[in-house]
């Protein structure tokens, strides 16, 4: 156990840290979050900066253009562009965290060849095509079909939480090729364009107001049997793939920026008073943001071991599991703190006053989507207790 | 970085968690309820054998000795363990903590009550403060026996009087790094009784069966268990983060690090041992299960340098400035 980085990584951060600063004065402003078209053009202006910096891809693999970097290489990449508030992942989240992990396991090589440098680019947008309005925890018992027509499949069905869907390029889509073997045993993943006739994007709108979350209706849909990824039915291996990615290091940025949220939340107690005294000095108030504070600090402690583990063992463990219970617990009690000292002020979603209800209010809302998305909080304590603490499946 | 356990931490902990399961079967222990929970000398030099109290002066950092009070918390082996270890480490002039033969208490100042553990076992008794460590005699403290301890296996005494001076041992630098490392190493204590507890409570939903069915099928209990895991494992990660502060093997600030940990690791300590005994149902709320003696040595835990109260104003102070 010693938690101090490498020289070579101190190196690695230092070099990062330079580059940073030289490139973020030269980054056009935020857009308006609803803005989707505006969103996607600002998202992609970062990653082609990354790119043409070496930075794309930073935990890719070298063969294929990625940088190659360690997991604690990479640890260090999220913290420095968290710290100096570089644009978020935001579109390319799909292509980078799923889509492409998953390509670069399963593709073949004329598949990766040709999306892997879209996504490391910023030319090529994904969405996920996963959940369905009646496949949503119990993922496996998705029902879009796909019927082979010679060397096409036809796509008929709907998938529903497609983040980005109405902006995106591709699809990592789930199809049921089989319809008549249990359902893990029948499904396959497939490279859908967006742009292909049949497909109907219909925006949901969120509870924050935001619009990139989609339903898509696939009426027909011929997608070339060549793009499958893996073979015919064995999508749900495939996908396994990509969803142990997205319970690694996806949530870095997020636990720093809640991080950083609650330092905030500690300042703002100091300057909002009530009846001539300042809710910092209010001791209730001060306790509840210190073991916030605290479990946030041991979230980190615990991503570090989490990426200990996957750089000893190649994998995230099932750490990954245990940090997204905790973490959105803490993250959505820090909100409430937030609600209650910005009192009648969290009426607007949006800075007024000079409050920064833009970031705390907005936090709230989002935090409320976190114990749901990417597996709910009830998958990940099934996953704990039958993986880790062996209890019987029920289902 | 690296978080993992080396080679040589894995054997220590082996060690002491083979030692804890041969000597210190809770079952066993337990017997020494009804004569007022006497420590027993014999044990508690076979601990000395082992360097649980040696370990730093033999040149074991914090990180080691976390792992070996990790798998005392789980045992629930009782007595002035960390203090013992810690005047071993820091404290040459007192004879005898390193091989067992003296056993070291603590207590501390409070206006409301002064409570002293295992009173009738101690060689040496100190308070610990901002001013430093001082030395003082039980005799002198003029204590009083609960009679019935919360833990029956931690036999207290008490005084509502103010403590006597003493013979100042070590200065505010000695104390404050005593106060840091206790912290530390009674978090480990309770980040091994959480994993103790939650593997007490999942063997039993496992067997004990209701409505035809193991009860650890049910989710309403799997969630429970998955929770107590939870909180052990987000706890073990600020344990171990802490030691490695202490060690100035990490960039964290050792003074918040330890606040989080003791904190973190008493949450999930009192979360997994009052879960325990509900996973346990009625069974659990027997002095004949195990269940409820997590829960008593939680509370114990608590109160020993610091509860989460006061570590939660810690981290925020710290957080505010």
């Amino acid at each position: 156990m010693d938690l101090r980085f490498t020289e070579a990584e101190e190196a690695f951060r230092a070099e990062l840290r330079a580059w940073l600063a030289e490139v973020l004065p030269t980054v056009p402003p935020e857009p308006d979050r609803y803005d989707l078209v505006a969103r996607r053009a600002w998202d992609t202006d970062w990653q082609r900066r990354l790119f043409d910096a070496g930075y794309a891809g930073i935990n890719w693999p070298a063969a294929y253009g990625g940088r190659g970097a360690t997991p604690a290489e990479h640890l260090i990449f999220l913290e420095e562009t968290e710290k100096a508030r570089a644009p978020y992942v935001g579109h390319n989240f799909v292509g980078l965290l799923h889509a492409g992990p998953t390509l670069i396991a399963e593709a073949t090589d004329e598949q990766k060849a040709f999306h892997l440098p879209g996504i490391l680019t910023g030319d090529h947008v994904w969405c996920q095509g996963f959940s369905e309005p009646n496949a949503g925890s119990d993922l496996a018992s998705l029902r879009t079909k796909a019927v082979r027509d010679g060397d096409e499949y036809v796509i008929t069905g709907q998938k529903i939480w497609t983040s980005y869907g109405n902006t995106a390029d591709y699809c990592e889509l789930l199809v049921r090729t089989d319809p008549d073997v249990p359902k893990h045993k029948g499904i396959s993943w497939l490279i859908c364009p967006m742009d292909l006739p049949g497909i109907d994007i219909r925006p949901l709108r969120t509870m924050e107001g935001s619009t990139e979350f989609c339903e898509v209706f696939f009426d027909e849909v011929r997608v070339p049997v060549k793009n499958r990824v893996g073979a015919e039915n064995d999508g749900w291996r495939v996908t396994m793939v990509t969803l142990s990615f997205e319970r690694g290091t996806a949530f870095v940025s997020e636990l720093l920026g809640a991080i950083e949220l609650t330092s905030d939340l500690i300042e703002l107690s100091k300057h909002i008073t009530s009846k001539g005294v300042t809710k910092w000095e209010d001791a209730g108030l001060r306790r509840d943001l210190g073991k916030i504070a605290a479990e946030f600090d041991a979230l980190w402690s615990l991503t570090k071991r989490n990426i200990s583990q996957a750089q000893r063992t190649g994998m995230p463990g099932v750490g990954g599991n245990v940090f997204k219970v905790a973490y959105t617990e803490t993250l959505q009690r820090q909100g409430e703190i937030a609600m209650k000292l910005l009192d009648r002020a969290a009426l607007s979603i949006e800075d007024i006053g000079d409050l920064p209800n833009g970031r705390q209010v907005w936090g709230r809302i989002h935090g409320l989507s976190m114990s749901i998305a990417a597996g709910t909080s009830q998958v990940q304590r099934n996953i704990v207790a039958e993986r880790v603490l062996g209890f019987p499946k029920d289902r | 970085m690296d978080f993992e356990l080396t080679d040589d931490q894995v054997a220590l902990q082996d060690g002491v968690r083979t030692l804890c399961e041969g000597r210190f079967p809770y079952d066993v222990v337990r017997a020494g309820e009804d004569s007022g929970g006497p420590i027993d000398r014999g044990r508690w030099k076979e601990l000395a054998e082992l360097g649980v109290f040696s370990l730093r002066s033999d040149g074991f950092g914090v990180a080691d000795a976390v792992l070996a009070f990790e798998e005392l918390g789980t045992a629930l082996v009782a007595g002035p363990l960390v203090e013992t270890h810690l005047a071993a480490t820091h404290l040459p002039a007192i004879a005898g903590a390193s091989d067992g033969t003296a056993i070291v208490g603590i207590t501390w100042p409070s206006d409301l009550i002064v409570a002293v553990e295992h009173p009738d076992d101690l060689d040496v008794l100190l308070v610990v403060d901002a001013d430093g460590i001082r030395r003082i005699e039980v005799a002198d403290l003029q204590l009083q026996a609960a009679e019935r301890p919360l833990d029956p296996l931690v036999p207290v005494s008490y005084t509502r009087s103010a403590l006597p001076a003493g013979e100042l041992i070590a200065g505010p630098e000695v104390a404050a790094r005593w106060q840091l490392e206790g912290a530390v190493l009674t978090a480990a204590q309770q980040l091994g009784l959480a994993l103790g507890a939650t593997t007490l409570a999942v063997a039993y939903a496992k067997q004990r069966e209701q409505f035809g069915k193991v009860i650890g099928t049910f989710q309403a209990i799997k969630h429970m268990a998955a929770d107590m895991l939870t909180k052990a494992e987000v706890a073990r990660a600020a344990v171990y983060a802490a030691a490695c502060a202490l060690d100035e093997r990490s960039d964290s600030d050792p003074v918040i690090a330890a606040s989080v940990a003791k904190l973190v690791a008493g949450d999930a300590a009192a979360f997994a041992a009052k879960t325990g005994i509900q996973i346990h149902g009625g069974m659990g709320f027997t002095w004949e299960v195990n269940a409820q003696a997590y829960w008593k040595r939680a509370c114990v835990l608590d109160t020993r340098y610091g509860n989460s109260d006061h570590h939660a104003e810690l981290v925020a102070q710290a957080s505010g400035r």
